[in-house]
């Protein structure tokens, strides 16, 4: 049985070695995966137990990971699972160390997934940045297929696996599902029309499951230790822990796995040792750029870090990507950058993030570079609720939320700005 | 199983659009639906020929459901009508499917701003250059800004990014960058609808950009389509830029003559004072018919009206005095012609090009006959005949053909012999269709067909009387018992309907006739006659030859000798002078008259020459491959003292005591309908009949579906043909063997872009045109010391050329393509002698 003691995917804090094939092995690794495959159990009842376990999306939406599998045409195949590795929201940083320090662990939950929808292959999408991490990875994959753990006949059945590794070029677009895929397929990363969705037309139009490394990081200790385990952790509607990448004005920045429900003000000054110079907190970006911004008062302090929560205080989790903003932090600057980013990103599919990243970018120029009034301020409040709504995928709606709540939340940082 | 998806494709829902009740099938998407109720629905990036993406956004639409109890999944009832519940964000017309009691709503404040933002949007990046802009006035972004548009920016004007604005993408299509609003139209139809993906974008965001992946650029035959479905000023046809502005243009419906398909097309017309004060034509548009090019058009058909020049017609009749031609008028020199012909009686011979209208070969032919002479025609195909018996049924569609169906190609590079042909094939192909193909070399109708069955050049009878199951006289088993054409010939024959399209890659005029008696022959073995979607169909390589052949021309094997013994010839509409050995045989013609619209290399040599009508200036019919009869309608005057070649040989007829028809085309129609059987149901009312076309374009909303123009004007009738319950019989017969006596044989293949006088004339298509070349295999290349693009020496029929050497590794060894009308006279499969330089 594999030993877990204060994390369920940080577990080289634990056991330092356990990036080690063999001290993961001798802590119960694989066993997992070779029984679930042996022993020819029905992929229906993982994905039963997976559903059970109340395991949501960890790449920013919080989706019921069991239930994306339910989904998965049994009518169509051959199946795909597609592992999203693309780690691109400004603030995220909890997928590599995952890869790089707790590797075999990341492996068997995937493994252990694609048995779960009966696919045969394994694309692991990794961010073009991340090739230096991607070559350790192929060197694992060939590792395994000598372990006899990846390739035909695995343990004497008729089960077939193969992991590919792919890399991006450098597009955040292509962390959202179907850019993903169209990017794996060879073409221009730009978002399809959804529905239809990827467990129903996906890779290659076939069923494909997109999840994010954490996501199934987490599954192979489910499966092993069963839904209600699972369920000890976190909320009801939360279950488990998440890994809350900490940025920002703090001391302590870095990747902390703490159950989901845990409040703000635990992971900012019990962990993250509290802001820099002990000045005042000002806000917080729960999802990184792509946040609105919440004040942090109080209440927002005291606000359980679970999906059901953090909307309370005019915010999504998202991907955990926690970034600190102090009083030194101008928001008019801040969405200066946030806006230079997603038009940067924007693929240029639709029309109104292509345009509205491009206009939004430009009237905080103006604005910051103090040439701006208080008309433009309205003006740039308006294009943002323009786009929203209206995007063919959620980057174009992002793009508008630390836009909307810097206005709504802060306007005393663009009364300063502008020309009266 | 095709019960179960016709019941599935009928399946009809009722929904309301705007508070009008409608019923659409299931699965119509809403912009569709609507379109159908007469509703619109602005789009830019949506068109009805292509797969929906939504990327514009300005489809906008509240959509609204019925609403259902969870537990029960009754629908909920709110004062005697289902509850609907609207989603809290609109949605795109362009990417929802219609359903049953579906709510839709285009006309609320909210839906109208949300079009407003996205029109905002797109003109933050949008010049104001409206005022010179060539889609001025005929523009969706144009009239939806008129729509939808706000009277002021609110985008500083200073922060527009500003771009190129004359980009060449290719020879025939300028991009002007600032205006492009990244639609993605052009480059899907590059890619969903003609499988040449040569453009494409670049970079992302606001820096998206067309750009072309082609060496050369936009190396297409499609490209002139691409900018009539821009919604913008972004792309423009190198033709029309700067040339007009679509208000000051009137419409024309016409026929092109490029090839057999017959485009439907619309010439806009001009009078301007940069051309004398004359009305000229401006451009060509594709005008719409569903069962022909649909909205579009191959681009040597839309620019070849560029080749028609002012300066080089002739205007005038000449008559030969000595060494030269003087004019004279008409009175003199039909006099003269009428007394030569009637010295000549029954040696006369009458030879006519590929491009007149049914009543002039009518006409011509009357004449012919009335002396007792031959109509023959100048041509190197055969069968026409045959396709009068068994050609397509009549209402005939290959946009009706798929699941169950089979088409087969034979001995054709179908999109260089008819481009319009091969997209519709490839279509049919998409909806399911089986695709036979049996050639002798890869062509690109290689890519969509299922059935490849590569043959030897001089196979392609062996195959097809294969494919039929033919025993005797004929020594193929070699080819019968081959297990694709096993296949194919299986398929083909339990197909539902089943087509032939038959070409002239590699074959001359024997070649062809036995082609087009064995294709006969399988399509009445396996019953493929008399229905519609089923039948035979001539890639003939001009735009009437079938009208030529129902009107009674026939090639001949032996044309030389016919006009070198005739003592009088009565060249109509071709110019067999061009070619050596015809050119020869006419010298020994005691009287050749030539009636043509410029002084080709026969009318040099003619004893009396007579000026005629470009089609462009008279009306007339062609008949297309598909034995459909379409009508064309002048479009410019045309030169004072010229006549249209039916009126001209009327007024000989009338010389020789003949009364034939010569006030109007219409009129010389129906005394052809009455003489020839096949066209009795047809007059010009009925040709110019129109039914509703689906999709809906051209109206006032060119959003939808791009400029090609609404068919006013008449989508012609198929007629049918003769064969309705008798069967074609097979005379056994060795079909001719290609014998190989050197090293080399040369075969004729076709190429769209030729150096014949349409391209040659046309300064638009000029930079098309190659050089003179011939294609060889890459090992016998080798084996010669021959790189690809390197000069090289051939002699072919005791002529040498210099031609540049292309590689094609799918070819045979020891064949040599000889690609028609580019420099290298061919007609027939030959020695030919290559050397390195």
């Amino acid at each position: 049985m594999s030993k877990v003691d204060k994390h369920i995917l940080l577990r080289h804090h634990e056991i330092p070695d356990i990036a080690n094939i063999k001290t993961y092995q001798a802590d119960g690794g694989f066993e997992t995966f070779r029984k679930v495959v042996s022993t020819k159990m029905d992929p229906v009842e993982l994905k039963n137990i997976v559903h059970d376990s109340g395991l949501r999306g960890r790449g920013g939406a919080g989706f019921p990971t069991g239930l994306k599998w339910k989904f998965v045409d049994d009518n169509n195949w051959p199946h795909y699972l597609v592992v999203n590795a693309d780690e691109s929201e400004p603030g995220t940083f909890k997928d590599r160390e995952i890869m790089e320090k707790n590797p075999w662990q990341f492996f068997e939950g995937i493994m252990v997934s694609a048995y779960a929808i009966s696919a045969n292959d394994i694309y692991i999408y990794l961010r073009g940045e991340f090739w230096e991490l991607a070559h350790v990875l192929d060197e694992q994959i060939e590792l395994m297929k000598k372990e006899g753990l990846l390739g035909k006949n695995l343990f004497g059945t008729e089960y077939e696996l193969n992991i590919f590794t792919h890399l991006g070029a450098g597009a955040y677009i292509c962390g959202e599902e179907t850019a993903l895929l169209e990017s794996l397929e060879g073409k221009m990363g730009q978002p399809r029309v959804r529905p239809p969705f990827p467990p129903a037309v996906g890779l290659y139009a076939k069923p494909t499951v997109v999840n994010n490394v954490e996501t199934l990081a987490n599954v192979s200790l489910i499966v092993e230790k069963g839904a209600n385990w699972y369920r000890k952790f976190g909320t009801e509607k939360s279950a488990g822990t998440k890994v809350f990448s900490l940025s920002g004005r703090v001391k302590n920045p870095g990747n902390y796995e703490l159950p989901l429900g845990t409040p703000f003000r635990e992971l900012i000054y019990e962990h993250g040792g509290g802001i820099i110079d002990d000045r005042p907190i000002k806000g917080i970006m729960a999802a990184g750029a792509s946040s609105s911004i919440i004040v942090a008062d109080d209440k927002a302090l005291d606000t359980p870090m679970d999906y059901e929560s953090v909307p309370d205080v005019g915010a999504q989790l998202g991907s955990a990507s926690v970034i600190i903003l102090d009083d030194t932090v101008d928001m008019s600057w801040l969405i200066n950058k946030t806006t230079h980013f997603f038009k940067h990103e924007s693929c240029g599919k639709c029309t109104p993030c292509r345009e509205g990243a491009f206009w939004m970018t430009s009237l905080t120029e103006r604005i910051r570079s103090k040439k701006g009034t208080m008309e433009d301020v309205i003006l740039l409040e308006d294009v943002a609720k323009n786009i929203k709504g209206k995007t063919l995928c959620a980057l174009g709606e992002f793009s508008t939320e630390a836009v909307l709540s810097a206005i709504e939340r802060f306007p005393d940082d663009f009364d300063a700005q502008v020309n009266k | 199983m095709t019960e179960v998806l016709e019941e599935k494709t009928t399946k009809l829902v009722n929904l309301t659009i705007d508070n009008l009740e409608i019923t659409a099938p299931e699965g119509t998407l809403i912009v569709d639906a609507a379109k159908l109720a007469g509703i619109d629905i602005p789009v830019f990036c949506y068109h009805p020929k292509m797969e929906p993406v939504g990327m514009c956004r300005m489809c906008l639409v509240d959509v609204g459901m019925p609403m259902r109890d969870r537990d029960t999944g009754e629908t909920i009832m709110e004062k005697g009508k289902p509850k609907i519940q609207f989603g809290r964000e609109l949605q795109t017309g362009c990417t929802v499917s219609v359903s049953e009691g579906m709510v839709v709503v285009g006309y609320t404040e909210k839906v109208k701003k949300g079009r407003q933002d996205i029109l905002e949007f797109l003109l933050s990046s949008h010049p104001l250059d409206c005022p010179i802009c060539d889609k001025g006035g005929e523009c969706p972004l144009q009239n939806l800004t008129i729509g939808y548009g706000s009277g002021e920016s609110r985008f500083d004007l200073e922060e527009k990014q500003h771009l190129a604005k004359h980009v060449p993408l290719g020879d025939l299509i300028w991009l002007d960058r600032e205006r492009c609003i990244q639609c993605a139209r052009c480059t899907r139809f590059q890619d969903e609808i003609v499988d040449q993906p040569v453009i494409g974008f670049q970079n992302r965001g606001r820096k998206l950009q067309i750009v072309t992946f082609s060496e050369p650029g936009f190396d297409s035959y499609w490209s002139g389509n691409t900018s009539d479905i821009c919604p913008v000023g972004a792309l423009t046809t190198a033709d029309f830029r700067f040339g007009a502005r679509p208000w000051e243009m009137q419409a024309s419906a016409s026929v092109c003559n490029q090839c057999s398909v017959n485009c439907n097309i619309t010439f806009n017309t001009r009078r301007e004072a940069k051309s004398g004060g004359d009305l000229v034509i401006k451009r060509a548009m594709p005008r719409q018919n569903e069962e022909v090019n649909e909205v579009w058009l191959c681009d040597k058909g839309r620019f070849a009206y560029t080749s028609v020049k002012k300066d080089d017609r002739l205007t005038q009749p000449l008559i030969r005095e000595g060494e030269t031609l003087v004019e004279t008028t008409w009175e003199k020199a039909l006099d003269l012609v009428a007394e030569k012909a009637k010295e000549a009686g029954k040696e006369m011979v009458s030879l006519v090009g590929g491009r007149l209208s049914n009543e002039d070969y009518f006409n011509i032919n009357q004449l012919t006959a009335h002396l007792g002479g031959k109509s023959l025609l100048n041509s190197e195909m055969a069968g026409g005949d045959l396709v009068s018996q068994v050609g397509l049924g009549t209402g005939s569609n290959i946009a009706d053909m798929g699941q169950g169906d089979a088409i087969l190609i034979v001995a054709s590079d179908l999109e260089e012999e008819a481009p319009l042909f091969w997209l519709r094939v490839k279509q049919a192909a998409e909806r399911g269709a089986e695709v036979i193909i049996a050639n002798a070399r890869e062509t690109r109708a290689d890519r969509f067909a299922k059935y490849k069955i590569r043959i030897a050049f001089g196979q392609e009878t062996a195959v097809i009387l294969s494919m039929a199951g033919a025993k005797e006289g004929i020594a193929v088993e070699f080819l019968a018992d081959d297990a694709k054409v096993k296949a194919a010939a299986k398929v083909f024959s339990e197909a539902n309907n089943a087509v032939i399209y038959y070409g002239s890659d590699g074959l001359g005029l024997s070649g062809s006739e036995e082609l087009s008696k064995a294709c006969a022959f399988l399509l009445s073995e396996t019953k493929h006659t008399g229905r519609p979607n089923n039948g035979l169909v001539a890639v003939w390589n001009k735009a009437n030859l079938q009208g030529a052949w129902d009107m009674g021309f026939r090639p001949s094997e032996t044309l030389a000798a016919d006009l070198k013994n005739a003592k009088f010839a009565y060249v109509v509409g071709n110019d067999p002078a061009s070619k050596d050995i015809l050119e020869k045989s006419l010298k020994d013609t005691d009287f050749v008259v030539v009636q043509d619209v410029r002084l080709s290399e026969t009318a040099e040599i003619a004893d009396v020459v007579l000026p005629a009508q470009v089609y462009t200036e008279r009306e007339g019919t062609y008949t297309s491959a598909e034995r459909r009869v379409q009508r064309f309608y002048p479009a410019v005057p045309a030169p004072e003292m010229t006549k249209p070649d039916y009126k001209i040989t009327a007024k000989i007829a009338k010389r020789l005591d003949l009364s034939l028809e010569k006030i109007a085309a219409s009129l010389v129609f129906l005394d052809l309908a009455e003489k020839v059987a096949d066209y009795a149901e047809l007059d010009y009312v009925r040709l110019a009949e129109v039914t509703e076309q689906w999709p809906i374009i051209g109206r006032d909303d060119l959003f939808y579906g791009g400029t090609s123009y609404q068919n006013t004007q008449g989508l012609g009738k198929q007629i049918s043909p003769a064969i309705e319950t008798e069967t074609i019989k097979y005379e056994a017969f060795v079909p001719s063997v290609l014998s190989k006596k050197d090293e080399f044989l040369a075969v004729p293949v076709t190429t769209l872009y030729d150096r014949g006088s349409t391209m040659l004339s046309s300064e638009v298509l000029q930079p098309r045109i190659a050089d003179p070349y011939v294609i060889l295999n890459t090992a016998d290349a080798e084996k010669l010391g021959v790189e690809a693009g390197v000069q090289i020496s051939v002699k072919l029929n005791g002529k040498t050329a210099n031609v540049t050497a292309k590689l094609d590794d799918s070819l045979a060894k020891g064949i040599v393509l000889v690609p028609r009308s580019m420099g290298i006279p061919i007609s027939d499969p030959g020695s030919i002698t290559i050397k390195a330089k």
